[in-house]
C-alpha cells in the first residue's frame, strides 16, 4: 500500500529545492519559553509547506524553514514523558556523541564555531532567498522583528552563498555536487538509471511505514512527531589551499592534478562523470546526462577500485555492491545546504578564510542514517581494510594519506594536511505546520 | 594490523565488564577486538517447548546461505555458532559469533540479514524477546546487550587476521598453483 505525504503539513525543506541562490542560517536562543512559542506563532505562517512550495512560480523571493533542538522543545514546555519519547541521539546532541561519530582532535566539538555547543542553542531558522536583495531584506525584517521580541536572540548566523563558476553547482573545492538524491514513493518522481529504487516516505518523515514496509514508533504526542523529520547538520571548512598544494604535489600535469582529484572523490570535478564508466578521461557529456551518470556498480564494474578507488569519496558514503550493504536503502539522507565564505580563485595563493559547506542531512532516525554514514563510512578506519578516513567527510586530525588501487601495486598519495576540518554540528527536529503550531500553543 | 602480527599467537584476557575502557557506539558499549577477533556470546532462556522448532531453523539457514552464499557478506563474519544446553536450570540457547567489525557498527545491517534469511525468526522462541522486533531496533540491541556474556579470556592461533585477509591469501595461493601449472 503506498502512503501519500502529507504535503500540505510537511515543511518544504526536504522535499523541494526552491530556485534559491543565496541563504541564511540564524542559530537561535529563547530567553523564555512564552518569547519561543511567540517566535514560532509568527514564523509559522510564513513557514512553507511542500504543496504550496512545489506549486510556487517564479515569482517566489523567499523561503523559511524552521528547526529546533532538544533543549528547544524542552525550553517551549514540551512535557518530560514526551521529550524521553524522543530518540537518544536527539536527547543528547551531536557534541556528546563527537567520539562515537569521529570527531576527535581538531574536529572536536571544543573547536566548534558559531556557539552551535551551547546549551542554549534552541532552533534554527533557515532562510533561503533568491537573490541578494531579498536576502537582505528579509535578514533585516527578521532582525527588526528580533529587536521587537527580546526574549528571543540570535546565537549566530551563517551566509550561504554560491561560489563561482555558476555554470555549475559546486563546492570549493570546485567539485560538482547534487549528482545523487534519495526518490521518494509517490511523489511522481521517478529514480534515473543506477540509482536507489525509491524510498518509502517513513525513511525521511515520522508516521509513515519506513522500507520495513512497517510503521516505526514514533515520538510522542502524535501532533508533534507526524511529518517531522531529522536534521544532522555539520559544518566543515575546507582548506582550499593544501588542497590545490596536495593535487600539485601528486600530479605534474593539470591533466594529472584533474586525475587525482577524480580520485579522491570517484567522479570528475567539473562535470561529475564516474570514474567507473569514463576512467581515464573526462567526459563532460556523460556527466551531465542524468540517464547514465548514476548507471553503475563497482562489484561487476571495478571490483578492485582501478577506476574509482575503494577508499573515495563516492564508494564509501554511497555503497553499490551488496557484499558491503545490502540495506544502503535504509542508510539515505536527504542533503540540505550549500558554501559559506569567500571564493578563492583558482590562482590565489590561501588567504586564510574560513569557507566551506554548511549541511543539512534530512531523515527519519538520526542512528541508523545520519550517524551511521559519519561513524562507519566517513570516519571508520577499518572500513574496507583500508585504515584511512574519507577524504572529505571524514575527521581527518593531521596528515591525509588515501590508497590508490593500481597495478601493479598500489599507489598511496598524501597531503600534509587534511582538506577538510568539521566545525559545527547538531541535531534538529524539523516538525511539520501543525506541530509548530501546537508547540507555539503549548503552556 | 601490523607485519607478522599473525604470526605470534596471542592470548588477552578481558575485564569483567567486556571492555578495557568505556567507548560508547551508537548504541552502547563497544566490546574491543582480542587475537581472536570481534564477536558476542549471547545466551537466552528457551521458551517452554520450543526445542524442536529451533532446532529445525538450522535447515532454513543451511538452505539460505546454500541459495545465496554471499547473503552474510557485509557482516564480514568468520564463524557463528549455536548451541543449545541445559545444565538444570531449563534448557539454553547459546549463539556465538566471530567476526571482523564492533557488532554495534553492523548492528542494522546485521538484523535486516537475520530477518530476510529466517535467523531472526529463531529468537521469537527466546524468553524476552521483543515482540516489535522488525521495527524496532533498539529494542532487539537492547535484547543482544542484555544478555551478552563477555569473554574473560580470548587466543588467537593468527591474532586479528580477518577473514577478508585469509580468503586472499587462500586466492593467492590457489593463483600461484595455476601460475605454476602454466609454467609447465
Amino acid at each position: 500500500m503506498e502512503f501519500m505525504l502529507e504535503l500540505d503539513d510537511i515543511q518544504h525543506y526536504l522535499l523541494t529545492r526552491p530556485h534559491a541562490t543565496i541563504a541564511q542560517y540564524n542559530f537561535i536562543t529563547f530567553k523564555s519559553a512564552e518569547a519561543g512559542r511567540n517566535w514560532i506563532k509568527d514564523l509559522s505562517d510564513i513557514v512553507g509547506n511542500a504543496k504550496f512550495v512545489m506549486a510556487a512560480s517564479d515569482k517566489d523571493m523567499r523561503w523559511v524553514s524552521l528547526a529546533l533542538t532538544f533543549n528547544g522543545l524542552r525550553k517551549l514546555g514540551v512535557e518530560e514523558t514526551h521529550l524521553a519519547s524522543f530518540p537518544e541521539p536527539f536527547r543528547q546532541g551531536m557534541a556528546a556523541r563527537a567520539q562515537m561519530l569521529g570527531d576527535t582532535g581538531v574536529n572536536h566539538p571544543d573547536n566548534w564555531e558559531d556557539k552551535i555547543t551551547s546549551e542554549d542553542l534552541h532552533a534554527v531558522v533557515i532562510l533561503f532567498a533568491k537573490d541578494k536583495a531579498e536576502r537582505e531584506r528579509c535578514i533585516k525584517k527578521h532582525d527588526e522583528y528580533i529587536k521587537d521580541n527580546p526574549g528571543v536572540e540570535i546565537l549566530s548566523s551563517l551566509l550561504i552563498e554560491a561560489v563561482p563558476p555558476f555554470d555549475y553547482v559546486h563546492e570549493h573545492f570546485g567539485y560538482r555536487d547534487r549528482l545523487t538524491t534519495p526518490v521518494i514513493e509517490g511523489m511522481g518522481i521517478e529514480a534515473t538509471p543506477g540509482s536507489h529504487a525509491p524510498s518509502k516516505p517513513g525513511e525521511f518523515f515520522l508516521g509513515y511505514p519506513d522500507d520495513t514496509g512497517l510503521m516505526p514508533a514514533q515520538p510522542q504526542p502524535e501532533v508533534l512527531s507526524k511529518n517531522g523529520s531529522f536534521l544532522g547538520y555539520r559544518k566543515m571548512r575546507e582548506h582550499v589551499g593544501a588542497f590545490r598544494d596536495f593535487l600539485k604535489a601528486n600530479g605534474k600535469t593539470i591533466e594529472e592534478q584533474e586525475l587525482v582529484a577524480a580520485k579522491l572523490m570517484g567522479r570528475w570535478r567539473k562535470t561529475g562523470a564516474p570514474l567507473v564508466l569514463c576512467p581515464e578521461k573526462d567526459d563532460r557529456e556523460l556527466g551531465f546526462d542524468d540517464k547514465r551518470n548514476n548507471n553503475f556498480d563497482y562489484e561487476k564494474m571495478d571490483p578492485h577500485g582501478y577506476a574509482c578507488p575503494v577508499g573515495s569519496h563516492i564508494r564509501r558514503m554511497n555503497v553499490r555492491d551488496k557484499t558491503v550493504s545490502r540495506i544502503m536503502n535504509r542508510r539515505l539522507i536527504i542533503r540540505r545546504g550549500g558554501t559559506y565564505g569567500p571564493y578563492l580563485p583558482d590562482d590565489a595563493p590561501d588567504d586564510g578564510a574560513n569557507r566551506g559547506i554548511a549541511v543539512f542531512g534530512g531523515c527519519a532516525d538520526l542512528a541508523r542514517q545520519f550517524e551511521f554514514l559519519i561513524s562507519v563510512w566517513a570516519n571508520d578506519p577499518e572500513f574496507e581494510e583500508l585504515n584511512e578516513r574519507d577524504p572529505f567527510a571524514g575527521s581527518i586530525d593531521g596528515a591525509f594519506e588515501m590508497t590508490i588501487p593500481k597495478r601493479p601495486i598500489k599507489k598511496k598519495v598524501k597531503g600534509v594536511n587534511a582538506f577538510t576540518t568539521v566545525t559545527g554540528g547538531a541535531y534538529f527536529f524539523l516538525p511539520g505546520i501543525k506541530a509548530l503550531k501546537y508547540l507555539a500553543l503549548l503552556k | 594490523m601490523t607485519d607478522n602480527q599473525w604470526a605470534s599467537p596471542q592470548a588477552l584476557a578481558i575485564p569483567k565488564e567486556g571492555y578495557f575502557k568505556k567507548e560508547d557506539g551508537r548504541y552502547g558499549p563497544i566490546f574491543p577486538q582480542t587475537p581472536a577477533n570481534y564477536g558476542f556470546t549471547i545466551i537466552v532462556k528457551v521458551l517452554p517447548g520450543r526445542e524442536q522448532a529451533i532446532r529445525e531453523y538450522g535447515k532454513t539457514i543451511e538452505a539460505a546461505v546454500k541459495g545465496a552464499p554471499n547473503v552474510l557478506a557485509p557482516l564480514k563474519l568468520h564463524y557463528l555458532r549455536w548451541v543449545l544446553f541445559d545444565v538444570g536450570s531449563g534448557l539454553h540457547f547459546m549463539y556465538q559469533g566471530i567476526f571482523d567489525t564492533d557488532f554495534d557498527k553492523y548492528l542494522e545491517d546485521a538484523i535486516a540479514l537475520f530477518n530476510s534469511t529466517g535467523v531472526t525468526t529463531v529468537f521469537t522462541n527466546l524468553e524476552g524477546w521483543p515482540e516489535d522486533w522488525k521495527t524496532n531496533v533498539p529494542a532487539v540491541t537492547k535484547f543482544f546487550r542484555d544478555h551478552q556474556c563477555p569473554s574473560f579470556l580470548e587466543y588467537g592461533e593468527y591474532p586479528y587476521v580477518s577473514a577478508d585477509e585469509i580468503k586472499k591469501a587462500l586466492q593467492l595461493k590457489a593463483s600461484f598453483s595455476k601460475m605454476l601449472d602454466f609454467m609447465q
